[in-house]
């Protein structure tokens, strides 16, 4: 798989010259290949935030550079709002974005601001409703009449309906209960998997991160600390720990298992693979 | 043991949209929550643990049956200060509960309204951001800190009333780990050094192994109630009504499942690990 | 970027000026204000300028900071000083079409933007230095004798507070909606002015509707907080002059005499 976006010695400094001065992001480096679905982790106060701002065009580097398909996004400033169509995000609790009378008119107004005709903002706006998991006949209703998971689907259908080539999400199950957060992800998921798009999803739940994405990208202290294949990530738990990040609790009970003498990777983030891991060892008879 | 609050077919409906039947968001409750006791509440969005949870200060009022707190009804509205001096609460948006942009100021405000002298204010404002170990912030800007921090400072104003009992209405729910683990740990430690009754209103079912008690409810209607390790366990009805059971557990229920010998409700990650180990060593 | 507006905002800090009762710094910036207003010459603004500089020293502010506050009134700066400088009559010194640049539009427009801006730093002087409970306990306490003619005096001063304290948060707010909206295209910056007002609607109406709910979730808040109006309430901080407020306040009352008499003398 080839970049979509590369991340090129980014720094990103806030209130310079000023008591407040600090740098929320410092020198980072990384990449998101054309398909995948990644995760990004690391605790508030990462630059998990500022980071993704740069991604679309929000926040402009004050060092480094970003590349949207091999072309710096600030080559051009006029053509900025160009990136933000093309790199879609999610804003954290994006259900208090929404203004609009109808579901509709607000999940059209991307789509709008592109200048595209009727005909496909309609196609648009339906299909990506019906993505984020909403049924059609919610589209004449006011978003303020919706409860707070389906405004939240709404911001999200928003989005998606500006087919953006890259879907960012920073913590889109935050606040929701366990079943709101299952089937939230569960579209995320289907999404990913049938529009073929790269998906990048911001989160401080390992748990949710380790089950449902390809690589994951870990931030602490303003910079990348490591990156790679869940297993691989997880691998290195004890790293995790000492940057005061979590690690998924069925890792954290396979770790506490091979200190008990019991020869299993660790590196196990799902119930089922522990299970697995744990039958097979048992098989195996010591 | 006495209870610091009690509930009696307690009932409540909001008011209806219009030309919609009301909905009971909470149906006949009978709850007594024990002083000193750490009890969660469990449930999905709309349960009515929330509501629930306003009635233990008079915030709502009861629609039909009786609340007391302390042996106080909370339709008495005369008592009503001294309900809420009673039973702080702690709410889930930490920037839509700090009055002031001191922290010192922010802490001292229960007490204000309370009446009571400066020099005794200036007494519990210090104990309490010591309770909370948010001493240091003192003089701190509100808006300059983290979520978890801005939590303790909201739990500080409520210890500075001095009340019984503490009920926090999933101020977690908005919280990163960090911040949670922060959060939880201040009142596990007011509950156990300083006698503090705890209310835990939580859909994080991680939370509930604090608890010494665990009530789960669901459309309005308390349906379980119990030990951590009598509730949690119950991996298929808890899934029933829209909640997970740790994964602790999950995995302990899939074991068995392949033949394992494996008590389930070996809640933390030791005690986990220690009951797989004692299965294989078996 | 919003964040970066520092008017109106409390500084924490153990300075004299910090230290100084509110009250006392109440009155000092009305003085102050004024004073300002009867300043006509070089001499008697230089006084008076010389008061602000020895509270910029006093209070520690860091002047950088002072003249970025100064930067949202910018546009208003500009436009007073540009509406006197055009339509004061007097002596012509430039003409060209319909514009006639005058003698004493020049001096009237400089002194304008002066006391303008000298207003504006007095008063960031002001919150810069003072908690914005101290403010609102300082003005309580200054309006209480109005209470007799049945002026809700607590109620204004806790109003006041509560802005004060949801301005950051709100500010903060605004960001992330405008941000939010730009991530789906939205576009503040270009187009007529009917354009631009329209496009103001995507940040506007989510703003209101949050200011309503955390407004609620607030007044619950304090309810459970024993909140019950200003009756029989008890203060942390109990307002007291010290020596260092007769000290400060008997200078600072001199210096404006002095001020008085130059502008009597038409300096």
């Amino acid at each position: 798989m080839k970049p979509i976006i590369r991340v090129e010695n980014l720094t990103h400094t806030y209130g310079a010259n000023t008591p407040f001065c600090r740098n929320a992001v410092e020198n980072v480096n990384m990449e998101i290949l054309e398909g995948e679905f990644l995760g990004i982790i690391g605790h508030t106060g990462s630059g998990k935030s500022t980071l993704i701002q740069h991604l679309n065009g929000l926040l402009k580097p004050t060092g480094g550079r970003i590349l949207l398909g091999e072309r710096d996004i600030w080559a051009d400033p006029k053509k900025i709002r160009d990136v933000r169509f093309r790199v879609g995000l999610v804003f954290q609790y994006p259900e208090y974005q929404l203004f609009e009378e109808t579901v509709y008119k607000d999940v059209a107004f991307g789509p709008r601001n592109m200048g595209l005709d009727e005909t496909e903002i309609d196609r648009r706006v339906r299909s990506a409703v019906t993505f984020a998991g909403l049924g059609e006949d919610l589209l004449d209703k006011s978003p303020f009449d919706l409860s707070g998971g389906q405004k939240r689907r709404v911001a999200i259908a928003g989005v998606i309906a500006m087919e953006p080539e890259v879907l960012i999400l920073d913590e889109p199950s935050a606040g929701l209960d366990p079943a709101g957060r299952r089937s939230m992800l569960e579209n995320i998921r289907n999404y990913h998997r049938q529009k073929g798009t790269t998906v990048v999803m911001v989160s401080h739940s390992m748990d949710e991160v380790a089950e449902n994405v390809d690589r994951i990208v870990v931030l602490a202290n303003a910079g990348v600390v490591m990156s790679g294949t869940p297993h691989e990530v997880f691998s290195r738990a004890q790293e995790l720990l000492s940057v005061g990040l979590n690690v998924p609790q069925v890792t954290q009970v396979a770790m506490e298992l091979v200190k008990r003498g019991i020869e299993i990777d660790p590196a196990v983030y799902t119930v089922a693979d522990l299970r697995a891991a744990l039958s097979a060892w048992k098989g195996g008879g010591k | 043991m006495s209870d610091i609050i009690k509930t009696e077919n307690l009932s409540f409906s909001y008011p209806p949209d219009e030309g919609k039947e009301p909905v009971l968001a909470l149906n006949d409750i009978d709850l007594s929550i024990g002083q000193g006791s750490f009890i969660a509440v469990l449930g999905h969005n709309g349960s009515g643990k929330s509501t629930l949870a306003k009635h233990m200060n008079a915030v709502l009022l009861p629609g039909g049956g009786k609340v007391w707190v302390d042996g106080m009804d909370t339709l008495d509205e005369s008592l009503l200060l001294e309900i809420r001096r009673r039973v702080g609460m702690v709410f889930q948006n930490p920037d839509n509960q700090i009055v002031a942009n001191v922290v010192e100021e922010d802490v001292a405000f229960g007490p204000e309204n309370m009446g009571v002298p400066s020099e005794e204010i200036q007494r519990r404002v210090t104990a309490a951001l010591k309770a909370v170990g948010m001493e240091e912030f003192i003089l701190h800007a509100p808006h300059h800190l983290s979520g978890g921090q801005k939590q303790r400072v909201a739990i500080a104003g409520v210890i500075a009333m001095e009340p019984a009992c503490i009920v926090l209405d999933e101020s977690t729910a908005m919280l990163d780990p960090l911040g949670r683990r922060e959060v939880l740990d201040t009142v596990k430690q007011l509950n156990r050094e300083k006698g503090i009754t705890v209310v835990l209103i939580t859909h994080h079912i991680d939370e509930a192994i604090l608890a010494d008690r665990v009530v789960v409810m669901d459309s309005g209607m308390v349906v379980m109630d119990g030990a951590p390790g009598e509730i949690l366990v119950q991996v298929e009805e808890l899934r029933k009504i829209g909640l997970a059971a740790p994964h602790t557990v999950e995995l302990l229920y899939g074991l068995r499942q392949d033949g394992f010998d494996v008590p389930l409700d070996a809640l933390g990650i030791q005690e986990c690990a220690d009951a797989i180990v004692g299965s294989l060593k078996s | 970027m919003l964040k970066d507006i520092t008017l109106g905002q409390y500084f924490p800090g153990t300075s004299l000026a910090h230290r100084l009762d509110p009250r006392t710094k109440i009155l000092l910036t009305v003085l102050y204000i004024a004073a300002l207003f009867c300043a006509k010459s070089f001499v008697s603004y230089g006084v008076v300028a010389l008061l602000l500089f020895a509270g910029i020293k006093v209070s520690g502010v860091a002047p950088r900071a002072l003249v970025r506050g100064l930067k949202p009134i910018l546009f208003i700066i500009c436009f007073t000083a540009i509406l006197n400088l055009f339509y004061t009559p007097g002596e012509a010194l430039v003409t060209f079409w319909i514009f006639r640049i005058t003698k004493e539009g020049i001096f009237t427009a400089f002194f304008m933007v002066l006391r303008i801006t000298m207003l504006i730093m007095g008063t960031f002087l002001l919150t810069y230095t003072t908690s914005p409970i101290g403010l609102t306990d300082g003005l309580e306490s200054l309006l209480n004798p109005l209470k007799k003619i049945k002026v809700p005096v607590h109620e204004l001063a806790m109003i006041m507070s509560i802005a004060l304290r949801m301005i950051p948060t709100l500010i903060e707010e605004t960001d992330k909606i405008m941000s939010a909206q730009q991530a789906r295209g939205a576009d503040f910056e270009s187009g007529n002015l009917f354009q631009r007002a329209k496009a103001l609607v995507p940040i506007l109406v989510p703003l209101f509707i949050s200011a309503f709910r955390r407004a609620d979730e607030l007044a619950v808040a304090m309810e459970c907080r024993c909140y019950h109006g200003g009756e029989g309430r008890t203060k942390l901080h109990v307002l007291q002059y010290k020596t260092r407020d007769y000290i400060v306040f008997l200078a600072y009352v001199l210096v404006l005499v002095t001020v008085l008499v130059l502008a009597h003398f038409g300096l």
